[in-house]
């Protein structure tokens, strides 16, 4: 990695630190043994091509892929053994890629599936104020929703739990602009809030507009760190990981 | 009582192969209803169904012979007794077959009822044991077009009762959201903190407690022997295929409508009334594939 994360922020204890993370499916060795940490309160970004490991590293601190080895310590405590629902008991919050949204549940089941695993979530009513549409639509089927609604209420369920760290797996694809904003504006918001993000993203410009730092993954490995202020000088070497 | 004829046919017989279609209908909404779920959930198919059925009219005679514990208790210990059966099973050895292909689940669940059938067959005999119907729903009563013995009325009653719940509970609480979401995407609503697995279990004993239940009712009307839940099960699962797979709704609609068809069958061309319910099916199966109320339909 060209820039390590250690001491990046004052050697504060980590709200999440991977070490060593190594994940298969099936036979086929995905991750390779990637570090980094995240800090609470930040938004931090994997950003990488397709194939880079991106999402595979979101499902191995959820605990759900094939098999993980390695560390992930989530406040303090060690997750790599544990199954998948005592990691979302110990208030890690994931939000799917494909947004796994319920075609047997409506609207209002689907936004309401998660329990409640801590106090201090969003009311529903708040929830409505991020995203109306969802208040609008609420005895529809969930699969119904447009694109961008289906992502509203992909994370709009996971910050009713309680959960203080938010998975979000490129909530922007496939989007139009106008959502783009709107979830860029929301995770701006829940940053204020004190919410910790770990965002998947391709877009590399919607992830400079929301967070703090960035890593860069390349097959299966962490291959840089960006503070988001060290954009601009360091722009020719992102876009070369990138391929942009 | 009075009577007069319809197409021919009187309506005391009429409206009593009606009530016999219904009972028929009861149980196998119940049966199929459980079939529906344990599908659903767990992607099994149940063969074992049938000797699940089986074996809560069994328990509901031995708690009455061995410790004289009547049918009013027997009707929620026996069901409790079964499921817990259907928990060890799930525990032992389906779950490991959640990944393979359904055949392999079908062909366990097939050898299960045959062992257990064997089993009982082997202690039991095959002849039937009798089981009283109890003192509170002895005789009957004169509605006037037909004479309703007071325990068929309650099994058709008792079943809607538990159809009904069952449906309530599925589709409109939040445990039923949990299980119709785990249907979908078990790892999503996993990693959402519930405990699918424990989930799985209880929703296959809760399946097979609902045959086990079955059973207790139809004990005092077929007597208790070892084949009848063998009997019953393939006539189940067209029900079943009619109605939709892992459809909850459908196997209720279906189980009671097919129940009364079969008893009409009966009256107006009493050769077809074996096969009827299997002429629907491939009606069916060629014109909506995924039944009458599947998702896909």
């Amino acid at each position: 990695m060209r820039e390590q994360t250690n001491g990046a922020d004052g050697g504060r204890t980590p709200f999440l630190r991977v070490q060593g993370l190594n994940a298969w499916y099936g036979e086929s060795h995905v991750l390779h043994g990637i570090d980094f940490e995240v800090h609470e309160g930040e938004v931090v970004t994997l950003l990488g091509r397709n194939g880079a490991g991106k999402t595979t590293t979101m499902k191995s601190i959820m605990g759900i892929v094939g098999r993980r080895q390695g560390s992930v310590v989530f406040k303090g405590t060690e997750t790599i053994g544990l199954p998948s629902n005592r990691i979302a008991r110990l208030g890690l919050a994931f939000c799917p890629e494909e947004r796994g949204i319920f075609s047997s549940l409506n609207v209002e089941e689907n936004l309401t599936l998660p329990p409640v695993i801590a106090p201090g979530g969003l009311s529903v009513e708040t929830i409505f104020e991020l995203f109306p549409n969802l208040k609008e639509r609420l005895k529809s089927q969930g699969t119904k929703l447009s694109g961008g609604e289906q992502q509203m209420l992909a994370i709009g369920r996971i910050l009713r739990t309680g959960a203080r760290m938010l998975l979000l797996d490129e909530p922007t694809e496939g989007l139009a602009p106008v959502i783009v904003q709107q979830i860029g504006n929301t995770i701006r918001r829940l940053k204020q809030e004190g919410f910790t993000i770990l965002l998947v993203e391709q877009n590399f410009r919607f992830a400079a507009t929301v967070a703090d730092r960035h890593y860069v993954m390349e097959d299966g490995h962490v291959v840089a760190m960006v503070r988001n202020a060290e954009l601009d000088q360091r722009m020719d070497e992102i876009h070369e990981y990138l391929g942009v | 009582m009075m009577t007069f004829t319809i197409f021919g046919v009187s309506s005391v017989a009429l409206f009593g192969q009606l009530l016999l279609g219904l009972i028929n209908g009861a149980f196998y909404a119940m049966l199929s209803l459980g079939l529906a779920v344990i599908f659903g959930m767990l992607n099994i198919i149940n063969f074992t169904h049938g000797a699940q059925y089986m074996m809560g009219a069994f328990v509901a005679w031995m708690l009455l012979d061995y410790l004289g514990i009547g049918y009013w208790p027997a009707l929620v210990l026996a069901p409790v007794i079964v499921g817990i059966t259907g928990v060890i099973i799930e525990r032992t050895m389906l779950h490991r077959l959640y990944k393979l292909d359904h055949l392999y689940g079908l062909l366990l669940t097939f050898g299960l009822a045959l062992t257990i059938q064997g089993l009982l067959r082997n202690q039991y005999g095959a002849s039937g044991l009798p089981y009283a119907i109890p003192d509170e729903l002895r005789g009957g009563t004169n509605l006037g077009f037909m004479f309703l013995p007071n325990y068929r009325g309650w099994v058709v009653v008792a079943s809607l009762v538990v159809c009904l719940t069952t449906w309530f509970v599925i589709e409109r609480t939040k445990l039923g959201a949990y299980l119709r979401a785990a249907t979908e995407n078990p790892t999503l609503v996993q990693a959402m903190g519930i405990n699918v697995p424990r989930m799985i279990t209880l929703t296959y004993g809760t399946g097979v407690g609902l045959a086990g239940l079955a059973g207790v009712l139809a004990a005092p009307i077929y007597s208790v022997n070892p084949n009848m839940g063998a009997d019953l099960i393939i006539v189940v699962f067209a029900v079943v295929v009619i109605g939709g797979m892992g459809s909850i709704l459908g196997s209720i609609v279906t189980g009671f409508g097919l129940g009364v068809v079969e008893g009409l069958t009966k009256v107006f061309y009493p050769e077809a009334s074996a096969t009827v319910i299997f002429v629907i099916m491939v009606i069916v199966l060629l014109t909506k594939p995924a039944g009458l109320f599947g998702r896909n339909a």
